[in-house]
């Protein structure tokens, strides 16, 4: 206890909020900004018509990736990557992989620490690439667009959750059975799920937490 | 005529994106203080960070490639803007196409011109992506609440919960993986690449435990990913 009497969770909550806020504020300076500074507001019909194509897709998957993914995150953990973005592919592996290799739970005060740090680390480094990258722009294009590396950047996904599934499915195969078959057969049947993956990632949590449910109720896990 | 890779442009995406490089440097000096202040390992928590930010690297270029993508259509500043902060390509890249398409431009690879149409796609961007921030001080303390009380009740079954979780997101991903199956042999490439990385992740897992290759572990994950990808840059021409 400090701060008055607030716990460092309590604050946590506190510097969270203040900063998710800002931060609010701040992603909606540079569309204001850039109306004001070329009078140039759009129409109001142009931006109806294509908020109507995304929004009622990205505010279900958003609010879909808060249930999922603040339990993993904990607590400033989920307030600074919802700021910073690009969750499935690269701060929710952090840290969960981060937090695996230091021999810590989510949810727990030191689960807390790891995955903080590994949520603020992953989110410097991409911030710093990207900037570096984007100065460089010119002579690194070519580079990064050459025939011979595009297949190892199509690929990225598969790279990525083929070495994190050997970590969690081997230590909890029983639960993984359900929902791995389920997925598979169902992209199977229906290729073109892959580009709403996200709102299939809390149908895979559902049946994987009731097949856990029914294997532990039989006393297999 | 408006040029979306003006200075201003650059400028007010830039102090946007320096905000979020200070809002992260403040949560991992605080977890730090926080790591020392419980007596934690502290090789443990400096090791994390410098094996997170060798995993970091790959993804961070691929998204970088994500700017790249979008930024014949609408010049850096916005994409790199978005791509820094809350968005991902999967996001951005329908977000700027749909609006485009509703004022009626279907050539995406030539960059815009018209003030107007550039704003309504900042706005859009914007406006489709922002319910998170609220949707996180909102529900947090409820859905931590609700997860405390699991774990009251039942610790065991609250952990199982939790594993639960990642193995439903794991599962969506590697399900993923076999959508191009019908395509013929080159729809099998993400298969063959997922279990290669699957496969050096074990071979790093026999090297930790049973060679005892301690340092190892940090860096088993990046190891795999980026073996894979060159194991997919590698293949891929000899299949398709």
């Amino acid at each position: 206890m400090n701060n008055n009497g607030k716990s460092y969770e309590d604050m946590t909550h506190f510097y969270g909020r203040i900063w998710i806020l800002l931060a609010l504020g701040m992603i909606f300076s540079f569309p204001t900004a850039a109306c004001i500074y070329y009078d140039a507001w759009p129409e109001l019909s142009a931006v109806a018509k294509g908020l109507l194509g995304v929004a009622p897709i990205f505010w279900t998957v958003g609010f879909i990736e808060v249930l999922t993914f603040v339990p993993m995150l904990g607590t400033a953990g989920s307030y600074l990557a919802f700021v910073t973005g690009n969750l499935t592919n690269l701060k929710v592996p952090a840290a969960l992989t981060a937090m695996e290799n230091a021999r810590v739970k989510p949810g727990t005060e030191e689960g807390e620490v790891i995955s903080t740090i590994a949520v603020a680390t992953s989110s410097i480094v991409t911030t710093a690439v990207i900037a570096i990258g984007v100065a460089l722009l010119v002579p690194l294009t070519p580079i990064l667009n050459s025939p011979v590396l595009k297949p190892a950047f199509d690929n990225i996904l598969p790279s990525l959750f083929g070495g994190l599934a050997v970590v969690y499915v081997s230590k909890n195969w029983k639960i993984s059975i359900a929902p791995l078959v389920f997925m598979v057969v169902l992209f199977l049947l229906v290729p073109s799920l892959s580009g709403s993956v996200g709102v299939l990632v809390p149908v895979g949590a559902l049946i994987a937490i009731g097949a856990a449910r029914i294997l532990y109720k039989k006393g297999l896990l | 005529m408006f040029n979306p890779n003006s200075t201003f442009l650059f400028i007010a995406a830039g102090l946007v994106i320096l905000f979020v490089i200070a809002q992260s440097i403040f949560f991992l000096v605080r977890a730090y203080r926080r790591g020392k202040a419980l007596g934690m390992d502290m090789k443990q928590i400096r090791k994390t960070i410098i094996s997170t930010a060798v995993f970091t690297f790959a993804p961070a270029v691929s998204i970088l490639l994500g700017v790249i993508t979008l930024s014949q259509f609408l010049g850096l500043p916005l994409p790199w803007l978005r791509l820094s902060v809350i968005g991902a390509i999967t996001y951005e890249l329908p977000a700027a196409t749909t609006t485009a398409n509703a004022l009626g431009i279907t050539q995406l690879s030539e960059t815009i011109t018209d003030p107007k149409v550039y704003t309504a796609i900042a706005w859009v961007m914007t406006l489709g992506i922002f319910p998170g921030l609220i949707w996180v001080p909102l529900f947090i303390r409820k859905i931590q609440g609700g997860l405390m009380k699991i774990k009251n009740k039942d610790s065991k079954w609250g952990d199982i919960v939790m594993t639960a979780l990642f193995l439903g997101m794991i599962s969506a991903f590697l399900g993923m993986v076999f959508a191009d199956i019908r395509e013929g042999l080159a729809g099998w490439i993400p298969i063959f690449v997922l279990l290669f990385s699957a496969f050096l992740m074990g071979i790093c897992g026999i090297l930790v435990k049973k060679c005892n290759v301690k340092w190892l572990e940090n860096y088993a994950l990046p190891i795999s990913m980026l073996g894979a990808m060159v194991f997919a840059a590698v293949i891929t021409p000899m299949i398709v």
